[in-house]
C-alpha cells in the first residue's frame, strides 16, 4: 500500500459542547496514541489492549507530562476498521480548545495531519468502501482540498503572509547561491560562506519561532468570531474597538460619522479569537460616502456571528437606538452602554425608561462600560466566554484546521533550518546545507499554496552569472 | 530526391547521426548483436566536439561515470584522449565531486571512429537520411489493464518503423530507428549579419528529414545555442594570464581504466578577465547582435549565456572570467571559454582584443550562434521511444538537451531500448532515485523545458546517493542485465559490494576502549579523548580521522582496494544524511510503482481540476509518481487519480 504514514484529524464537527473525536489511522496508530495515553496509575497500556475495545484513561502532554483530558479511547485493528488500517479514536471532552490540544499531542507523537478526504480515500483503497462510493470519495477529496486551500490563503493575515514570502525569497536566494557555486566552482566561491549562512540561520530561526508563537496566540490567522460593532454615530464604537485592541487602530474623533467604512481587526479574548469589525454609525444621511459606509455596516451585521450594540448613555438615548437593536432579531448580541464614566445623574434618570425597553429586546445581555476607564471589561469578557462555551457563538472548523496545518508546515520548516544549523555546527560541506534549506523552503510554500517547480533554476540564472 | 536507385538493404537498427548520442546508440545496438548502420553527414566528423574542448564537469562528470557503468564508451574514450584532468568541488561533499577533462578534440574524434570501425555488426555510412519509412498498425486498444513494461510499446502508437531512405535513394529496411541529429536539422548559423545555412563548424545541415518527421505527426520546435571564437594560440600573450593546472594525481573516468595508465604530462588552461572596455564595445553594438535585433527566434539556454547576455543581465559586474583552453595537442587553436557570442566579426575582434593576453589575438574561427529543429521530449516515453511510433527512438540534442554528456547518456539509453524493442525485451528505464541519467530523461519527458536542458546536481533530489564514486555500484547490474557488461566485470562488482558491506559491519562491531594506544592515537590527530568505548565506525565519523590513519589502532584489518575504502568512509561518515535520503526513496519508489495506463481517458476521471486534467492529457504519465511531478497537478488530483485507478482494478 502507498500509505505507510499514520494520519490524524478531528472526526467530529468542532463545537464547544459535547464530545470531540480524534481519529488516528495507519500502521503506527496504536503506538502513537500509546505514547500519550495513560491509565489512572500513570502507566501506558494501549499497545497491549485487544482490538475493538474501549479504554478509559488520560491524555498527557508529551512535553511536560501534564494531564490534558480524561478520555475514552477505542482501538480497532486492521482490517476491521473504517479505513481498513489500524485505527484509534480518542473521545475527549471540553470543547474546541481541548480537542485541539489533544490533536496537537497526537501529531507531536508522530502522526501527520490528514489531507482532506484522506480517511475516505484510504477506506476505499483498502477495499472498505464499495465501488459505488468511489465517485463520492473523489468529489470529497477534490472539493475539500480546494476549499481548504482557499481558506488557508484567505485566513492568513497580511503581515504573516508577507513575512512568509520574505523568508522564502531569502532562503531561495541562499540555495541558489550554493547551487551556483557547486555548478560552477570556478566562477563562484563559497569561501567564508559558513559565517554568512550562520547569521541568516539565526535570523530565520527566530522569525519562524515568532510565527509559530503567533500561530498559537491567534494573531496569525485572519479569522475568528465575526463580531460587529454597531451603533449610532459617535456612540464610541471605535473607542471600544481600540480599547479591546489595546492600540489606536481606528481613527477616533469627536465628530460624528468619522468611521465611514468598516475596519477589521483581530483580537483574542481568553482563548477565543474575535474578528472585530468597526462600522460607520448608522443614521439617515445625505452624504454619499457616509451612506455607503452605513450600507456596509448593515451588510457586516447581516453576516456577523455576534453584534456588539453600542449605546452612548452620556447623551440622550433615543428611539433610534432601540430600532437599531431590534434590527437583527436572529443575531446573537450584547448591548454595551458606553461612556458610563460621563453619566450625570440627571441624564441617567431620563434614560431609565428607554433603558428598560432595551432590556426586553431579544434577551440581549447588557453591560455598563467605559472605554476610557475600562469599567465593564471583565463583565463583557465573561459574557463572551459564556456565549462561546455554551455554543451560542462558534468559530468555524476550517480555521482550527488551517491553523494546525500551518503549524505543521512551520515546524517542518523549523526542522529543516535546525538541520542546516546542525550541518554547519558539525562542519559538514556546503552542499549538505542546500538539501535541508530546500525542505524548509517548500514547507513554507505549502502555507501560501505555492509550487516550487522551476523556482530554483530561475533564481540561479537570474541572480548568478554562470560560466561559458 | 528523384532517381531510379532501387537499392534496398536490410538492417535491424538505423542510427541517424554520429555525434556523441549516435555513437553510444550505435555501439549499444551492435554490441548486443544487432545489425546496425550509423549515418553521418561526414565520416570525418564522428564524435565531433564542435563546442567546448572538455568532457565532464559538475554533474556531467556523473553522467559519464554512469554511461561507463552501463557499458557505454564515452568514459573510456576520454581516458585515452585527455590532455588535462581535474576533480572539481573537491573541498565540498562527495556527492558533488565531479571529474572534468580537457580533450584533444581530434584525438577524441579519431579514437571513437576507430572504436566504431572495429565494432562487429556495425556499418558506417556517409550520407543524409531524408525520409523515415513507417506503416500504420492496428489500433490494439483491447488491453485496458494497468500497464506493464512491455505493453508500454503498444498502447498509444498508431504507426511502426519499417525503414529509412537516404538522399541518394537507397532504402534501408529496419525495425528500429534512433534519431540523433543534434543541431543539424534545418540548422542555420549566425555571426552578426552573416547567416549561413549549415550545421556546426560549417558542416552540411540536414534539410530534408524535418518534413518526414513532421509527417509522422511529431511536433518540432526551434532551439538555439552558441559557441565562442577559437584563437590562434601563437597570438596569445600568456605572460599576462594565470595558469590553471590539472590535478597532480589524475582519476580516470572509466571504472575499467587502470588508474596508472592516466598519469601523464598535462597541458594548462589559462585564466583572464573581460573589463569595462570589453563591455563598452558590446553595449555599443548590441543592435548588431542577431538575438537582440530579434533575428534569432530559437530559445537559448540561460545557463550558457553569450557574453552579450552576461553584459546586459549582469550590468553591475565589472568583469567576467574567461578561460583559455587548448583544443588539442595537434593544433594551436584555443577555445575562449566564457565569451560565446553572435556579434559580427568586426565587433568580435575588437571585443576579444580588449581582454588581457588577447590584445593581438587572431581569430581562427569566429564565434557564432546556431539555431536548429528539435522536439519537445514530452512526445517520448522514459525509454526514449516516441509514444506515437513504435520502433522510433531519439537521443541527444534533438530531444532538447545540451552538452556532449547529456547527449551520450540519452544515446546510450535510446540505443539500448531500440535493441530491447527489436529483441522483444523489456526496456531499460532508470528512475530518479538511482541515476542522473534517470533524472535527465524524466525531466526531459515530464517538464516544460523552454530551453536546451542541462544537467545540474540540484536537479537530482537524491544526490547524496547518486555520487560519481558509486556509479558502478548503482548501475553495473543494469549494464550486465542488458548485455553490455561482461560477466567477469559484473562478478568483480559484486565482490566489491560484498567487501564494502563486510567492512562496514566489521567497523561497527569492533569496539575500542580509552586505552593508552588509542588515547595517543587520538591526541596525535588532534581528536578529543574517549570517555568510554566506541566502535571504530564512530571514530571514522570524526572528520580529522581517516581510514588510513586508523591502521595504527586496527592493524588486524583486511587488506582492501582504495575504491572499497572510499565507499566505506563515505557510507559511514555521511550515514545520517544517506539514510534520510534512502527513506525518501522508499516512498518515491512506491509512487513510481503505481502504474497508469498510457491510454487512460482523463475526461472520464471525475473531480480532476481542469488544469490538472489538461496537463495529464498532455503528458500521459505512466506512473502516479510521474503524474505527481507534473506542474499543475496537485496532491488532491493525485489522490483522485489513485481512487479512480483502484476503481478500475475491481
Amino acid at each position: 500500500m502507498i500509505n505507510n504514514e499514520t494520519i490524524a484529524a478531528v472526526a467530529t464537527a468542532l463545537s464547544e459542547s459535547g464530545i470531540g473525536i480524534i481519529r488516528v489511522s495507519g500502521p503506527d496508530a496504536v503506538d502513537i496514541v500509546n505514547k500519550i495515553f495513560f491509565n489512572k496509575a500513570g502507566k501506558q497500556f494501549l499497545s497491549s489492549v485487544e482490538s475493538h475495545t474501549i479504554n478509559y484513561g488520560y491524555i498527557h502532554s508529551l512535553e511536560d507530562n501534564s494531564v490534558i483530558d480524561e478520555c475514552l479511547v477505542s482501538v480497532m485493528l486492521a482490517p476491521r476498521s473504517f479505513t481498513g488500517e489500524n485505527t484509534v479514536e480518542i473521545n475527549c471532552h471540553g470543547g474546541v480548545y481541548v480537542v485541539k490540544r489533544v490533536l496537537f499531542e497526537v501529531l507531536n507523537a508522530g502522526a501527520r495531519m490528514a489531507e482532506p478526504g484522506e480517511f475516505s480515500k484510504r477506506a476505499f483503497l483498502n477495499g472498505r468502501l464499495d465501488l459505488s462510493e468511489a465517485e463520492a470519495v473523489m468529489d470529497v477529496i477534490s472539493s475539500k482540498s480546494e476549499s481548504s486551500l482557499k481558506a488557508s490563503l484567505s485566513q492568513l493575515s497580511g503581515s504573516v503572509s508577507k513575512k512568509i514570502r520574505e523568508l522564502r525569497t531569502a532562503i531561495l536566494y541562499e540555495i541558489a547561491f550554493i547551487e551556483s557555486a557547486l555548478d560552477d566552482p570556478e566562477h563562484i566561491s563559497l569561501d567564508g560562506y559558513k559565517e554568512r549562512i550562520s547569521e541568516h540561520l539565526k535570523n530565520w530561526i527566530t522569525d519562524i519561532n515568532k510565527l509559530i508563537d503567533s500561530n498559537k496566540n491567534g494573531r496569525y490567522l485572519r479569522d475568528g468570531i465575526s463580531t460587529v460593532l454597531l451603533g449610532k454615530p459617535n456612540a464610541g464604537k471605535s473607542s471600544i474597538m481600540n480599547f479591546l485592541l489595546g492600540n489606536d487602530r481606528a481613527i477616533v474623533t469627536e465628530i460624528a460619522g468619522t468611521t465611514r467604512d468598516t475596519l477589521e481587526e483581530y483580537v483574542k479574548i481568553d482563548d477565543i479569537s474575535l474578528k472585530l469589525i468597526d462600522t460607520a454609525g448608522i443614521r439617515e444621511t445625505d452624504n454619499t460616502v457616509e451612506a455607503i459606509g452605513v450600507e456596509r455596516a448593515r451588510e457586516a451585521a447581516q453576516n456577523a456571528d455576534l453584534i456588539l450594540y453600542v449605546v452612548d448613555v452620556s447623551s440622550d438615548i433615543s428611539q433610534k437606538d432601540i430600532e437599531l437593536i431590534k434590527m437583527f432579531p436572529d443575531k446573537k448580541g450584547i448591548v454595551i452602554l458606553n461612556k458610563n464614566d460621563l453619566i450625570n445623574s440627571v441624564a441617567a434618570k431620563d434614560n431609565n425608561i428607554l433603558l428598560s425597553l432595551i432590556d426586553n429586546v431579544n434577551d440581549y445581555p447588557i453591560v455598563n462600560f467605559s472605554a476610557v476607564t475600562g469599567t465593564g471589561f471583565d463583565e463583557l469578557r465573561s459574557i463572551i466566554n459564556d456565549m462561546f462555551c455554551s455554543g451560542l457563538i462558534k468559530n468555524s472548523d476550517q480555521v482550527v484546521i488551517t491553523n494546525i496545518r500551518h503549524k505543521e508546515c512551520l515546524e517542518d520548516c523549523l526542522r529543516g533550518l535546525l538541520n542546516v544549523r546542525n550541518s554547519v555546527d558539525n562542519d559538514m560541506e556546503e552542499d549538505f546545507y542546500s538539501i535541508d534549506l530546500m525542505d524548509a523552503y517548500s514547507s513554507l510554500g505549502k502555507i501560501i499554496g505555492e509550487e516550487i517547480e522551476d523556482d530554483l533554476a530561475t533564481e540561479i540564472f537570474s541572480k548568478f552569472c554562470l560560466g561559458k | 530526391m528523384t532517381n531510379n536507385n532501387k537499392l534496398v538493404e536490410n538492417f535491424d537498427v538505423v542510427i541517424i547521426g554520429a555525434g556523441h548520442a549516435g555513437c553510444e546508440a550505435a555501439l549499444a545496438c551492435s554490441r548486443l548483436g544487432l545489425e546496425t548502420i550509423i549515418f553521418t553527414v561526414s565520416v570525418d566528423s564522428i564524435a565531433l566536439m564542435p563546442c567546448n574542448p572538455n568532457i565532464g564537469g559538475s554533474s556531467k562528470g556523473h553522467l559519464v561515470r554512469e554511461i561507463d557503468a552501463l557499458g557505454g564508451e564515452m568514459g573510456k574514450n576520454i581516458d585515452k584522449t585527455f590532455i588535462q584532468s581535474k576533480m572539481l568541488n573537491i573541498s565540498k561533499g562527495p556527492a558533488v565531486h565531479s571529474l572534468r577533462a580537457q580533450a584533444d578534440k581530434q584525438l577524441y574524434s579519431k579514437s571513437m571512429r576507430q572504436i566504431l570501425e572495429n565494432q562487429e555488426h556495425l556499418t558506417i555510412k556517409q550520407g543524409e537520411v531524408c525520409e523515415i519509412l513507417w506503416e500504420d498498425i492496428e489500433n490494439n486498444k483491447n488491453d485496458n489493464s494497468v500497464i506493464n513494461n512491455t505493453s508500454v510499446y503498444t498502447s498509444l502508437a498508431d504507426k511502426k518503423i519499417i525503414g529509412v531512405k537516404s538522399y541518394t535513394g537507397t532504402t534501408y529496411m529496419c525495425k528500429a530507428v534512433v534519431i540523433c541529429t543534434g543541431t543539424y536539422l534545418n540548422a542555420r548559423c549566425l555571426c552578426g549579419e552573416a547567416i549561413t545555412y549549415t550545421g556546426p563548424n560549417g558542416l552540411q545541415a540536414a534539410t530534408h528529414l524535418s518534413d518526414s518527421i513532421k509527417a509522422m505527426g511529431i511536433e518540432l520546435r526551434r532551439f538555439k545555442t552558441g559557441t565562442p571564437a577559437r584563437m590562434d594560440g601563437k597570438t596569445i600573450d600568456y605572460s599576462k594570464l594565470s595558469e590553471q593546472k590539472g590535478d597532480e594525481r589524475v582519476v580516470p573516468f572509466s571504472f575499467s581504466t587502470d588508474p596508472e595508465s592516466v598519469q601523464k604530462e598535462q597541458v594548462s588552461c589559462w585564466l583572464t578577465y573581460t573589463n569595462e572596455e570589453t563591455h563598452k564595445i558590446i553595449k555599443a553594438n548590441l543592435d548588431r547582435s542577431p538575438i537582440y535585433a530579434g533575428i534569432i527566434e530559437g530559445t537559448g539556454p540561460r545557463y550558457c549565456p553569450s557574453i552579450e547576455d552576461k553584459v546586459v543581465k549582469f550590468a553591475d559586474k565589472d568583469r567576467h572570467q574567461v578561460f583559455l583552453e587548448p583544443e588539442g595537442l595537434y593544433t594551436d587553436e584555443v577555445y575562449v571559454d566564457g565569451m560565446s557570442s553572435s556579434l559580427p566579426e568586426d565587433v568580435q575582434q575588437a571585443m576579444y582584443r580588449t581582454v588581457p593576453g588577447l590584445e593581438n589575438c587572431r581569430i581562427v574561427r569566429n564565434a557564432y550562434a546556431i539555431e536548429y529543429d528539435c522536439i519537445n521530449a514530452k512526445q517520448l516515453y522514459n525509454s526514449l521511444q516516441f509514444k506515437k511510433v513504435n520502433g522510433l527512438f531519439a537521443g541527444g540534442q534533438f530531444n532538447g538537451s545540451s552538452g556532449y554528456e547529456e547527449a551520450a547518456a540519452q544515446g546510450l539509453i535510446a540505443g539500448i531500448n531500440a535493441a530491447m524493442y527489436v529483441l522483444d525485451r523489456d526496456p531499460l528505464i532508470l528512475d530518479r532515485s538511482e541515476s542522473y541519467i534517470g533524472v535527465l530523461i524524466d525531466d526531459l519527458v515530464t517538464k516544460d523545458n523552454r530551453e536546451p536542458y542541462r544537467m545540474m546536481t540540484s536537479k537530482a533530489e537524491y544526490r547524496l546517493l547518486l555520487r560519481q564514486d558509486n556509479a558502478d555500484l548503482r548501475l553495473r547490474k543494469y549494464g550486465y542485465k542488458v548485455g553490455l557488461v561482461s560477466r567477469e566485470t559484473y562478478d568483480k562488482l559484486c565482490e566489491k559490494e560484498k567487501q564494502i558491506k563486510d567492512e562496514i559491519e566489521r567497523l561497527k562491531s569492533v569496539m575500542v576502549g580509552a586505552n593508552k594506544q588509542v588515547s595517543e592515537f587520538l591526541a596525535k590527530h588532534n581528536s578529543s579523548a574517549l570517555t568510554q568505548g566506541v566502535s571504530l565506525a564512530s571514530l571514522l565519523c570524526r572528520p580529522e580521522i581517516s581510514y588510513k590513519d586508523m591502521y595504527e589502532i586496527d592493524s588486524n584489518r583486511p587488506e582492501l582496494a582504495d575504491d572499497v575504502i572510499e565507499q566505506v568512509e563515505i557510507e559511514l561518515r555521511y550515514e545520517g544524511y544517506i539514510e534520510r535520503q534512502k527513506k525518501q526513496v522508499e516512498h518515491f519508489i512506491k509512487m513510481e510503482n503505481r502504474k497508469i495506463p498510457a491510454d487512460l481517458d482523463y475526461d472520464d476521471v471525475p473531480s480532476l481540476r481542469i488544469e490538472a486534467r489538461q496537463r495529464l492529457k498532455e503528458f500521459k504519465p505512466l506512473s502516479i509518481g510521474q503524474a505527481s511531478r507534473l506542474s499543475g497537478v496537485s496532491p488532491a488530483d493525485v489522490s483522485v487519480l489513485l481512487v479512480y485507478l483502484e476503481r478500475g482494478n475491481r
